[in-house]
């Protein structure tokens, strides 16, 4: 039988049901009526955010952290706008999360009501589906299809706009009932269906100079362990996306690097000499592909993914297999042939040696390679890693040696600045025991740092290394390589005092502008039972290298003179 | 627009769920995408609570061969396929109101029963038709009776179902024109006096 709640209780008793012990949120009038009743459910833990935008990176960090559910809640109008940047972040990395927003009372919708917007219209393109609530009845139901969606399939976030008079109303709320699914539109593809399966491996067989190009979807799918055992049984090296980094161990002898724009120049040019790439749960992303024509002409393609929308978007494939890449690789694995290919193998081996791209400049200086070379060290690649995009990332994703499965946290698809804030208090959430770095450029940190506020307040020893160049380093890059050097806007000359900040917010603060203090630095973080901030002053101008410029291909890789 | 000459035409159907909201969720795909939904014809199905939708999308070569999968990532969608390649029939329905006088009139009610139009209302100074029919069709007629005087064109825009199969066991929308037929050849296309192009 079910329960006779209002609205606000029984979006609470449904989040209970779904799992949820988190929510990331920020009060305000249309939403009240939701945090009236929070207080009944002291299982569901709120964390305060500064601001919307925090309160869905969080869930953000959260969700790709656990591989649960994050929820956000967030009020009409303003906070609900604040919340599109995280959404479409979620979006493009296909991060699951539920977004709970306060609409005004349903008979003020549609009358340019104090703080209306019409959220599920502005969030459609950001969104894998979104809700506008108008009959109390509905808001179990919705609720359990909303996460339904969110954390089945292709994840991403789902947004359920309740009015405020919604929440208030009394209906009932009938687990048994409200859970049940009914999405005669929604197909959630798990195995693939054998023909697409044998002309895959038939391919694979087949291959001389096959390669994988491991994606986000190896984490999401948490296919660790399948896509080691088919890459060593059929001796298959394995070029990880920026997005699939840490879902296969970089220590591995057939680990490649990542590729593209700014990847490991041999990642890129072991994709360009194959004969075969296998996109396991990678979408072939711009930053990869750069000019489609000219892109890996020699191999064949195999594209595996669960949407089956991404099947041919960006590249032409030979073979498609649609389906959960967990369970793909499973079926791909017996039918595969024992590999050997040592021809192949010493050919990549040769490239990472011919194209050392790991380069550290040897000015004496201290450089965003050297603190992110030095948190590897210290770390042993066991850090959990959140940044957002621009060269910190980049650095980041070239110099971090990452051993643990999931522990690389990056906005990849829309390259959020400021993700790297929230995300890594939504990650120090999901996993207590981990020890979580956020490196952070001078800009992105800027754009969140209200967030250490909560970092602060809910105790989260979180480290934020800043790599401050005082400068937009990959806008100031850009303008240099693609603008005639004309600089312009990429510069900051009044940066607050990071150290003085982070005593302000009641944190740990330490300044490094000497490579010799990096690694005790760090280690003096490390040891801080609280939140950290180590402001590393770094060379004012650095460019990141390799390079192949935006639209480009293998031809116009830019490698670093110096090296 | 030049631009256009590059654009692929191509017909799909889909099934929706029939609530509020759903069209927006399509249209707004297909703004995202860069396609130009050139017809649309949205009614109830046979399935309570659900609608069917014919549309004519156009498109860069590489984004309408999607159309059909991105259509079927929305979640009210149950389902859309690209006919455009497939073995189907369409029509649209045109109401075209022509300005007559006592001399011309004869001559767009001759025109009319050519076409197989219905005469659907006669005023002092006009005559309004009901064409349906492929599009060359409609085209032709209004074609011809531009030189009259057109006070208005109202078209619905296309509609389409795959033929049903010939043989049993087999799906519909399949082309069968390299079979053994054992009664003839049917017709493909019905030709209509005076018109080119199919009905």
């Amino acid at each position: 039988m079910g329960k006779t709640l209002t609205g606000g209780d029984i979006v609470c008793e449904a989040l209970l049901n779904e799992g949820v012990d988190i929510v990331f949120g920020l009060p305000g009038g249309a939403i009240l009526p939701l945090y009236g009743v929070l207080g009944r459910y002291p299982e569901l833990r709120h964390v305060l955010v500064r601001h919307e935008q925090g309160a869905a990176h969080a869930a953000d960090g959260y969700a790709r952290a656990s591989g649960k559910v994050g929820v956000a809640f967030a009020t009409s109008g303003p906070g609900a706008t604040n919340l599109i940047t995280g959404l479409a972040t979620a979006m493009m990395d296909s991060v699951p999360i539920v977004a709970i927003t306060g609409q005004v009372g349903r008979a003020a919708i549609g009358t340019d009501a104090f703080q209306e917007t019409d959220i599920t219209g502005a969030t459609l393109p950001v969104t894998k589906h979104n809700y506008l609530i108008t009959r109390v009845e509905d808001v179990g139901a919705t609720v359990h299809e909303a996460f339904h969606i969110a954390r089945t399939g292709r994840p991403g976030p789902v947004l359920i706009d309740i009015p405020k008079d919604v929440m208030q109303e009394v209906g009932t709320y009938d687990y048994e009932r409200d859970s049940q699914i009914n999405l005669p539109g929604y197909r959630i593809p798990t195995a693939a269906p054998d023909e697409q399966i044998d002309a895959a491996v038939k391919l694979i067989n087949e291959a001389e100079r096959p390669v994988f190009l491991a994606g986000h979807g190896v984490i999401i799918s948490r296919a660790f362990d399948e896509l080691k055992e088919l890459a060593e049984k059929a001796q298959i090296p394995v070029v990880t996306t920026l997005l699939g980094i840490s879902g296969f161990p970089e220590n591995h002898p057939l680990h490649v690097g990542f590729p593209g724009m700014h990847g490991e120049a041999y990642a890129s040019l072991a994709l360009d000499d194959s004969d075969l790439i296998i996109a396991a749960g990678s979408r072939f992303d711009d930053r990869i592909v750069g000019n489609v024509n000219e892109f890996a002409t020699r191999s064949k393609k195999i594209h595996i993914d669960i949407d089956p929308a991404e099947i041919g978007k960006a590249v032409p494939v030979d073979a498609a297999v649609v389906g959960n890449l967990k369970h793909v690789l499973a079926q791909m694995i017996p039918k595969a042939n024992r590999g050997s290919r040592p021809e192949w193998i010493r050919h990549v081996e040769q490239l990472k040696s011919d194209h050392p791209s790991l380069h550290i400049p040897e000015t004496g200086n201290l450089s965003g390679q050297h603190v992110v070379r030095g948190l590897s060290n210290v770390t042993k690649g066991n850090a959990i890693i959140c940044t957002g995009v621009g060269q910190h990332q980049m650095w980041a994703a070239q110099h971090y040696r990452f051993t643990e499965p999931n522990s690389w946290l990056c906005s990849g698809g829309l390259g959020t600045m400021g993700y790297e804030v929230p995300s890594a208090i939504g990650a120090q959430l999901a996993l207590p025991e981990s020890l979580v770095w956020s490196i952070c450029g001078d800009g992105g940190f800027q754009m969140t740092m209200m967030e250490l506020a909560t970092a602060v307040e809910n105790r989260l020893p979180v480290k934020y290394a800043i790599l401050n160049n005082n400068h937009l380093g990959m806008i100031t890059q850009w303008q240099e390589l693609f603008y005639m050097g004309d600089t312009q806007a990429d510069a900051y000359t009044a940066n607050p005092d990071f150290v003085k900040l982070a005593d302000a917010f009641g944190m740990k603060g330490m300044r490094v502008d000497d490579i010799d203090d990096v690694e005790s630095a760090i280690e003096e973080a490390n040891a801080h039972p609280g939140p950290v901030i180590v402001d590393f002053v770094i060379e004012k101008v650095e460019h990141v290298y390799p390079m192949i410029p935006a639209g480009g291909s293998i031809k116009d890789l830019m490698e670093d003179t110096r090296v | 627009m030049s631009t256009q000459s590059k654009f692929e035409a191509r017909t799909v159907t889909a099934l929706v769920e029939d609530r509020p909201g759903v069209l927006a969720r399509i249209a707004g795909l297909c703004r995202r995408r860069g396609l130009n939904i050139a017809s649309l014809a949205v009614g109830r199905s046979e399935n309570p609570g659900l609608s069917r939708l014919t549309f004519v999308l156009e498109g860069p070569p590489s984004v309408v061969d999607q159309c059909a999968a991105q259509l079927e990532r929305l979640v009210n969608v149950i389902e859309a396929h690209d006919i455009t390649n497939m073995n189907h029939i369409w029509r649209e329905l045109a109401l075209v109101k022509v300005k007559t006088t006592a001399e011309t009139r004869v001559e767009v009610l001759e025109l009319s029963r050519v076409f197989r139009a219905n005469i659907i209302d006669i005023g002092a100074n006009s005559v309004t038709l009901e064409l349906t029919g492929g599009r060359e069709k409609i085209d032709s007629l209004i074609t011809l009776l531009d030189r009259f005087g057109i006070i208005e064109v109202m078209r619905t825009g296309r509609v389409a179902v795959l033929r049903g199969t010939l043989f049993e066991g087999e799906e519909d929308g399949q082309f069968q024109a390299n079979r053994n037929w054992a009664n003839g050849v049917p017709h493909e296309y019905h030709i209509t006096p005076g018109v080119s192009g199919s009905v």
